[in-house]
Order: C-alpha cells, then sequence, then structure tokens
C-alpha cells in the first residue's frame, strides 16, 4: 500500500513539517495606467504529506495564486517557501497539472513521450525513466496508449497522461490546478478517486484548486476557502471524513453534507463580498 | 471495393489532364503556326534538348543554386524568426522594417545583389536566400509569439533548459507556421532562380530558355516552359511529402479538433 | 523581484519601437558607406538616395512609370479576381466538376508564372500586355483557391436546406455560398494582390515593359545606383500599400461577417 511504485525511498519527513509556506501573499498587476490587485493578503502552510484543497468563488484569483506558488508569476509582496527554499522561479521538487488538458501536453510528442520529457531534464538515468514512465502510466491506467498522441485519446485520458506525467516527475509537492473543471461528470468521479489513491501510495503533498465544492470536500483533508478579489483567506476547514473515502458511501455521510453545507455557506458569503475581520 | 474506389479516383484525377494534353495534341498536330508548334515536335525537342549534357550543363546548375538558396534562406528565417519572436521589444523594434523588407518584390533584389555579388553562382544564391528569407522569417515570428501559453508554462514548471525548450516546444509548436512560410518561400525561389538566370548568367534554365526564344527555336523554348513547369510540380509534390511527414501530428490534431 | 518588477512593467508602445527601428534602419544606410564599411559604389548613403527620389519625383517620366505599374497591377489584379471568383464558384459548386478538375488545379497551380515569360515576349513584346499575362495567370491561382476553399467550407446542412426549398442555382449562390466565401474570396483578394504587385515588376523588370521595374533595370545599366535604390523604396513602399490596404479591406469586408474564421496561414 505504501510501496512506492517509482522505486524511490520514502522520504524522512514527518506530517508536522511545513512542506508549503505562503505568507502574506499579494499581487498586483501592473497595466497601462491602472493596476489590479488580484490578491491582498495571503498566509497558509501545507504540511508534508497533506492533501489541502483550495476552493474560492470565480475570480477569487485562485489560478493566480497557484502561478505564484509554481513560481510562474512574480509576487509583489510577501514569499513563497517551499521545503525551505523561497520560490522564486518554478522549483525543482514541484509539478503542476494544468486545467487546459488538451493544451498542456505536445501535441507533437506521443504519450511516452510526454512522459518522458521532463525527466530528461531532469537527467533521471534511461532505465530508471523508463520504469517511472511505465510504472506512472500503469497507475493512471494508460499503459497501453503509451504511443498515441495526445488528441487521439478523450478528454479524460488527457489529463491522466498530464497527471502520470507529473506523478514520473517524483515531485515532493503537486499542484493542481482545476484539474477537472473540463472533464464529464463521471471521468470527473474517477479521476478524484485516481489522485485520492496516488495520494495515498505515493506520500507526495497534493495541493489541489477547484471551484467544485463537493469536490474540494470529498478530496481535502483541508479546505482553504477564499474570499472573492482581492483575495484573502476566509476560513481554513479542516475535514474530518475518514481516510478511506469512496464516491457512494464518503458522499452519503451525514458529515459530508454538514462540511458540504458550510463550506457552500463561506463560499455565498465570499461572494457577496464578506471578509474576515 | 476499396480497389474500386481507389481505381476511380486515379481514373478522375488522371481523366482531365488526359484530354488537355490530347487536346493540344490534336488541335496543333497540323499546325503550320511558327508561335505554335505541333506537341509532337515539342515533345521531340523536349527530349533532345533536355536529355542530353544539357541536364548537366543547365538544369543541374539551376536546381543546386534554388536549392542551396533556399535552404540557406530557410535556415536564416527560422533562426532570425525564433530570436525575433521570442522577444517582445525585438518584435516591435523590427516589425515595420522586416513589413518594409517583405513588400519589396523579390525580383528588384537581382540588379540591387548584382553591385554586390557579381553575376555569378554568389549572386544567385544571394538573390534567392534574400528573396525566400521574408515569408520563413515573418511566419516563424508569427508562429513564435503565438505559442500556447499553457504549453510554455509547463515548460517552464518542469524546468526544461533553453535549448531543449527550442527542441522540444519552440520549433515544433511554430512547426505549421514556419511551414506556411517556406511553402511561399519555394514558390519565390523558383521564380528567383528563373529571373537571375534571365537577368543575367552564362548558363542555367532561364538562361537557356531565353536564349531559345530570342534565336527563335520555338520548339525548344516550349519544351523549357514544359520543363519549368515539371520543376515546379515536383518540387510543390517533395514539398508536400516532407510537410506531411514532419507534420502529421498537426493534421491530426487538427482532424481530431473538428470531429470533437 | 517585488519592486523592482513593479517599475520595469511598462515597456514602451509597440509604434515607438517600430519608428525606432525604422530610424535604426535609415541611420545604418546613411552611415555604413560613410564609414567605409559598404562600398559607396554599391550602397549609397541614405541621404543620396532621398537626393535621387526628390529628382525622380521632379521627372514626368517616374509619374508616369508609376502610373503604368499601378494600371497594369490594378487591371491584371480585377481580371484575376474576376475570372478566379467565377471560376471558383462554378468548379467548387458542382461537385462532380470538382472532383474531376481537382488534379489538374493542383498540377497548373505550381508551374512557376515566370516560365511563360518567353511566351509572353514572343505573342506581345515588350508591351504591357506581356507582363498583364503573367500577373493575370500568377494571382489567378491564389484567387481560383481561396475560393474553392471557401466553397467548401459551406455548411453542408445550409445547402441541403436551399436545396430542399427548391432555391435556383443562382438563389443558392447568392444566399448560402457567397457568403461563407466571402472570407476565403477576402483572402484570396490579399494574396493575390501582393502576387500580382511582384509580377508586375519582375515583368517590367524582365520583358521591359513600362513601369517602375523597366526605370530601375535603366537605372542599372546607366549606373545611376542612388536613383535605382530609390525606385527600389518606391516600389517597396506601394508593396507595404498593398498589403495594408489589402489587410484593411479585407478586415472591413468581414467585420460584418457573422463566420468564425478559421485562419488558414497563408
Amino acid at each position: 500500500m505504501t510501496a512506492d511504485p517509482t522505486g524511490a525511498p520514502a522520504r524522512p519527513r514527518s506530517a508536522t513539517t511545513a512542506m508549503l509556506d505562503v505568507r502574506g501573499l499579494q499581487k498586483i498587476y501592473e497595466g497601462r495606467g491602472r493596476s489590479v490587485e488580484a490578491v491582498r493578503d495571503l498566509t497558509f502552510t501545507v504540511a508534508a504529506g497533506e492533501l489541502v484543497c483550495i476552493v474560492g468563488p470565480s475570480g477569487a484569483g485562485k489560478t493566480t495564486l497557484l502561478r505564484c506558488i509554481a513560481g510562474l508569476l512574480d509576487t509583489t509582496a510577501g514569499e513563497v517557501v517551499l521545503e525551505g527554499e523561497r520560490v522564486t522561479g518554478p522549483p525543482p521538487g514541484m509539478a503542476v497539472v494544468f486545467q487546459e488538458y488538451g493544451r498542456s501536453l505536445f501535441p507533437w510528442m506521443t504519450v511516452r513521450q510526454n512522459v518522458e520529457l521532463p525527466l530528461k531534464e531532469k537527467k533521471v538515468p534511461k532505465d530508471r525513466r523508463r520504469r517511472l514512465v511505465q510504472d506512472s502510466l500503469e497507475a493512471v491506467g494508460l499503459a497501453d496508449a503509451q504511443d498515441a498522441h495526445p488528441w487521439q485519446l478523450s478528454g479524460g485520458m488527457q489529463q491522466r497522461v498530464a497527471i502520470a506525467r507529473a506523478v514520473a516527475y517524483e515531485p515532493h509537492l503537486l499542484l493542481m490546478d482545476e484539474p477537472f473543471a473540463a472533464v464529464d461528470a463521471q471521468t470527473r468521479a474517477d479521476l478524484e478517486d485516481l489522485v485520492r489513491s496516488l495520494w495515498q501510495r505515493l506520500g507526495v503533498t497534493v495541493l489541489f484548486v477547484t471551484h467544485d465544492i463537493d469536490e474540494s470536500v470529498y478530496l481535502g483533508q483541508r479546505v482553504i476557502v477564499l474570499s472573492n478579489s482581492p483575495t484573502v483567506v476566509l476560513e481554513d476547514v479542516p475535514i474530518d471524513l475518514p481516510a478511506e473515502r469512496d464516491q457512494l458511501t464518503t458522499r452519503s455521510l451525514p458529515r459530508f453534507a454538514e462540511l458540504r453545507s458550510h463550506v457552500y455557506e463561506l463560499i455565498q458569503l465570499a461572494k457577496s463580498g464578506h471578509r474576515p475581520a | 471495393m476499396s480497389l474500386m474506389n481507389a481505381a476511380r479516383k486515379i481514373l478522375l484525377a488522371l481523366a482531365v489532364p488526359v484530354l488537355l494534353v490530347a487536346g493540344w495534341w490534336l488541335a496543333t498536330a497540323g499546325s503550320a503556326s511558327f508561335f505554335w508548334p505541333p506537341l509532337g515536335q515539342i515533345l521531340t525537342a523536349f527530349a533532345d534538348t533536355w536529355f542530353s549534357a544539357r541536364f548537366v550543363t543547365d538544369v543541374l546548375p539551376s536546381l543546386g543554386r534554388l536549392l542551396a538558396g533556399y535552404l540557406g534562406a530557410v535556415v536564416l528565417g527560422v533562426a532570425l524568426g525564433t530570436a525575433i519572436g521570442s522577444s517582445r521589444t525585438l518584435r516591435g523594434l523590427l516589425e515595420p522594417v522586416l513589413e518594409f523588407f517583405r513588400a519589396i518584390p523579390s525580383p528588384v533584389l537581382v540588379p540591387i545583389l548584382m553591385l554586390f555579388a557579381g553575376i555569378g553562382d554568389g549572386m544567385k544564391i544571394l538573390v534567392i536566400v534574400s528573396g525566400c528569407v521574408w515569408p520563413v522569417l515573418l511566419n516563424t515570428v508569427e508562429g513564435v509569439r503565438a505559442l500556447d501559453e499553457v504549453l510554455g508554462d509547463t515548460a517552464r514548471s518542469y524546468r526544461m533548459r533553453r535549448h531543449s525548450r527550442l527542441i522540444h516546444l519552440v520549433l515544433p509548436g511554430a512547426g505549421p507556421q514556419i511551414a506556411a512560410g517556406a511553402r511561399q518561400a519555394l514558390s519565390i525561389g523558383i521564380i528567383l532562380m528563373v529571373i537571375s538566370e534571365m537577368f543575367a548568367a552564362s548558363n542555367g534554365l532561364g538562361f537557356t530558355i531565353i536564349q531559345f526564344q530570342r534565336s527563335f527555336a520555338i520548339p525548344q523554348m516550349w519544351s523549357g516552359i514544359i520543363l519549368l513547369g515539371l520543376v515546379g510540380i515536383v518540387l510543390s509534390m517533395a514539398f508536400r511529402a516532407v510537410e506531411a511527414r514532419l507534420l502529421r501530428w498537426y493534421t491530426g490534431l487538427r482532424t481530431a479538433q473538428r470531429e470533437g | 523581484m517585488t519592486a523592482a518588477t513593479l517599475g520595469r512593467r511598462s515597456p514602451p508602445p509597440s509604434w515607438l519601437l517600430g519608428l525606432a527601428g525604422l530610424a535604426g534602419l535609415v541611420g545604418i544606410v546613411e552611415l555604413a558607406p560613410r564609414a567605409g564599411l559598404v562600398d559607396e559604389r554599391y550602397l549609397p548613403p541614405f541621404s543620396a538616395m532621398a537626393a535621387a527620389l526628390a529628382e525622380q519625383a521632379a521627372t514626368a517620366e517616374f509619374w508616369r512609370s508609376l502610373l503604368e505599374t499601378l494600371r497594369g497591377w490594378a487591371t491584371g489584379l480585377a481580371i484575376a479576381m474576376v475570372a478566379g471568383v467565377a471560376l471558383g464558384l462554378v468548379i467548387g459548386g458542382v461537385p462532380p466538376l470538382r472532383a474531376a478538375l481537382n488534379s489538374t488545379i493542383e498540377f497548373l497551380r505550381p508551374i512557376p508564372s515566370v516560365a511563360l515569360i518567353p511566351l509572353a515576349v514572343l505573342l506581345f513584346g515588350t508591351d504591357m500586355r506581356s507582363t498583364l499575362l503573367l500577373v493575370v495567370y500568377a494571382s489567378f491561382w491564389q484567387v481560383l483557391v481561396q475560393v474553392l476553399y471557401g466553397v467548401r467550407d459551406v455548411d453542408p446542412v445550409a445547402r441541403e436546406t436551399a436545396r430542399s426549398y427548391r432555391f435556383r442555382p443562382f438563389t443558392q449562390v447568392r444566399t448560402v455560398i457567397w457568403p461563407t466565401a466571402l472570407p476565403y474570396v477576402m483572402t484570396g483578394f490579399r494574396l493575390g494582390a501582393a502576387v500580382a504587385l511582384i509580377l508586375e515588376i519582375t515583368g517590367e523588370l524582365i520583358i521591359g515593359s513600362p513601369g517602375l521595374g523597366r526605370q530601375i533595370a535603366v537605372a542599372q545599366t546607366s549606373g545611376a545606383v542612388a536613383a535605382m535604390y530609390a525606385l527600389v523604396i518606391v516600389v517597396g513602399l506601394i508593396g507595404v500599400t498593398v498589403n495594408v490596404a489589402a489587410r484593411a479591406t479585407e478586415r472591413r469586408a468581414l467585420r460584418w461577417h457573422p463566420s468564425i474564421r478559421r485562419d488558414l496561414a497563408g
């Protein structure tokens, strides 16, 4: 169960160590003659091995936040610290799964080449590279599609490839930016379970951004609810559901309904412009 | 069934060209007109003229210069276009200048480049390079500029290094645009090959054909026109074959998008 | 990475950059020959070109040539447009015809127009009709091929609908085919306009039919290098104008157009 399919030794990190530390993050977009404050002041931490969901009303600057954490965007103030290192560009121990699966895979490469490319960049030796690619594609159920091109696959399968690529990279932190917003409901449920099981198996830290309240409660150990823009943290909701979750039983638990209603209320508050005192 | 289909397709593709050639043949069969000699006579002239030493002294040098100039232009255009397309400042600075150079009808470069490079092979290759480079360059700039942002973010987040971003992201991503530019450049290249030889040369296809015309060797002139036509057709077919191979992913992607 | 980025985020506007680029080009052309980097006999300084241009502009010959060039270009383009659109609609609108002619078009299109130069000279001498033949031939294919793309793009459902209401052929063309094909016709116009100018100048230069191209050849043979460059600049400016105007016409004609246009690069 806990065996790492990639063969990497488990990281000797206790659950209390901060994997990610976001302190006073602010982002102002400077335009011609006017500036827009997308994110005002965000502070939170994610412990190693945690699965945290970030949820907020649309336009809450979720993607901005994620791009700042990923080192793809400079912050205006505050800082992002990953494993004790301040993030100034894309850090080595991180992988991102984007919402636009169709645009994040290289259409001129096969599935295998897509998964393998970041490993080549990381100079992983050939044998190990091959095994990582094989294992990760098996883990997402796409071992047979290695030689296909991404555009020959369905949307859900393309997103699986993107997940396999991220997993094969053996990141310490896996960022997911509304990864299932553009797939159909059934596929979505399958992919949610895939993320849960990969997280449990690999012990990777996951930060999952979504606008879907059910999804955030179902997936997360914690749900961080954001205000509307300029964004601050509205509430950090611990999700005390059992660790073993499945679509049918977990979603029908009374506690699930309570948590869901609570987050729903918070989102409604956020939409109406409510901010913490 | 599919064999029948294929046979029908081939028949359909060949029907009109065959009819046209037959029509030409019949219409000129008994022709006594000086300008329009019988097709049979033109074909005999074709064999006599081009399946001879001329092939080595005129056809091959022309094609060699075209190939050298064209490939040079593609390499130069892609290299400069990638550099310019990657930098917003460089793009803003050079866009009007490039628009101007592109708008100059490239044949006027022949008299200018003759000043610098005389009338030898160097001049002709230079003319072809400087005419073909613009469509490649401008299309590359456009292709690099329009690269998908998400793909760029993906490459950055996986810490892809500069040269591997170039090889795995920028060049293939701009590939379809580069190919469009290279296709335009090819027809310009053929024009310039002929023009530069007509203007000033001692050998080559353009030179020979003009000589035929001036000495009123009409069937030979016609055979030259046919040969130029064939060169155009063969090169465009070769281009399409290479393009289809290199951009197979793009064709597939487009088909998938259209159906989806 | 914080305060520093704030100040950096304001690049100069692109028109200013573009102007700087052009000024840079003029500066290089002025200074390189003066500094002896290139032989002044081959590349005279920009000021000399400008002076030669002013001199040219004072002659009637220059204006007559300019007019000849524009006239040849416009006539050739107009003929190519009419022929290309008419034939395109007919061929594209009648599927069996299209299937039969497809290969022929693919064969004839890549034949370089300059191959016709000797024939044109033989038929028309150095008359403007020689050049016109080249211009029409070259731009005709650009227009025809675009119109064929356009007709192929017509929604089959719309076409079936028109047929089921027993629209007459002309009405079908007017209400269904033409609106869909229009963007492609405009693209054909833009491409054809550029190609027509190239062949117009080429014809004048090589055949010697009247126009700016012939003036360039004359300047070259008489060793008037600065004048030659001046004429090349004029031709380039005409080219820019043609491109910009064709693009503007295309955009204008399509502003009201409902269909979303897939950009067929080139």
